[in-house]
């Protein structure tokens, strides 16, 4: 077998910092979209909460923490990111492993929602968007999901084949930001 | 334009790609007429429509969208699969 070297999605584009806005990529580690079967929602969430600790979300919210994450990720899915998904979950769902199909990035700092307001048509600012809020929305025309973490702190997921044309729109807006002052 | 998707909630018009009227699909055996009309005559109505909008970079819903040609208001929208029933 050739030994192959696994390349991220945005290998050689980050990390980028301009102004007091830093971008990172992220690694989550699986990802899954889980569809629950006609009739089988609450037994869905239930063994989701048994094998993984967290409810399945509700539309625009997440469950679960860092390393361990359900982010709702449309009409009747949400993504399991971190582990590995229990076996089980198959009886109830419809399973699809979209480990390396995403590019994720994190955007933090003080002028990061400013930086995302340049790009996507809703409202992120906290008092609208709080933590664990997420949504399916579009970021410069690419279909995106947005997941507030923290006070500043996001994170983005567009699919992989467009991961440098996310981090090109997301610095000329940092940069547009930044400019600013 | 804002359409309020029964999902995600209200949401920029450029989410959303316009399908067409919203009609009803006629029984195979309805008859020539009712086919005809439903694949080529179209109502072009000034007032209240019903439409298909699919929401595309949102949930992923098709939705039924009330739209008024005259005022541009877009009074309703409801899931595509709930107004079939
Ligand atoms: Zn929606």
């Amino acid at each position: 077998m050739a030994e192959l070297i696994a390349r991220t999605p945005c290998a050689g584009l980050l990390p980028l910092a301009v102004g007091g806005v830093d971008l990172t990529e992220e690694s989550l580690g699986a990802l899954t979209t889980l569809s629950p079967r006609r009739g089988q929602e609450a037994a869905l969430s239930e063994a989701l909460e048994a094998a993984h600790g967290m409810a399945f979300p509700a539309p625009n919210r997440t469950t679960g923490k860092a390393g361990a994450r359900a982010i709702w990720f449309g009409r009747g899915q949400a993504l399991l990111a971190g582990p590995e998904p229990d076996a089980d979950l198959a009886r109830l769902a419809a399973l699809s492993d979209q480990s390396d199909a995403w590019a994720v990035v994190r955007l933090r700092g003080a002028g990061a929602v400013d930086v995302l307001a340049r790009l996507v048509p809703l409202d992120l600012r906290a008092a609208a968007f709080r933590r664990g809020h997420t949504a399916r929305s579009e970021l410069a025309q690419m279909m995106a999901s947005i997941t507030r973490l923290g006070a500043d702190d996001f994170q983005i997921m567009v699919f992989r084949s467009m991961a440098a044309t996310l981090v090109g729109e997301l610095k000329t807006a940092m940069e547009a930001v930044a400019a600013r002052g | 334009m804002r359409i309020s998707c029964p999902i995600c909630g209200e949401r920029d018009r450029r989410e959303f790609h316009y399908r067409g009227a919203a009609l009803t699909r006629p029984a195979p055996d309805a008859g020539e007429a009712a086919w005809d009309a439903y694949l080529h005559l179209r109502d072009n109505p000034a007032g209240a429509t019903r439409e298909l909008w699919y929401h595309e970079t949102g949930c992923g819903a098709w939705v039924v969208v009330t739209r008024n040609t005259l005022t541009h208001e877009m009074p309703g929208c409801e899931l595509a699969a709930e107004a079939a029933r």
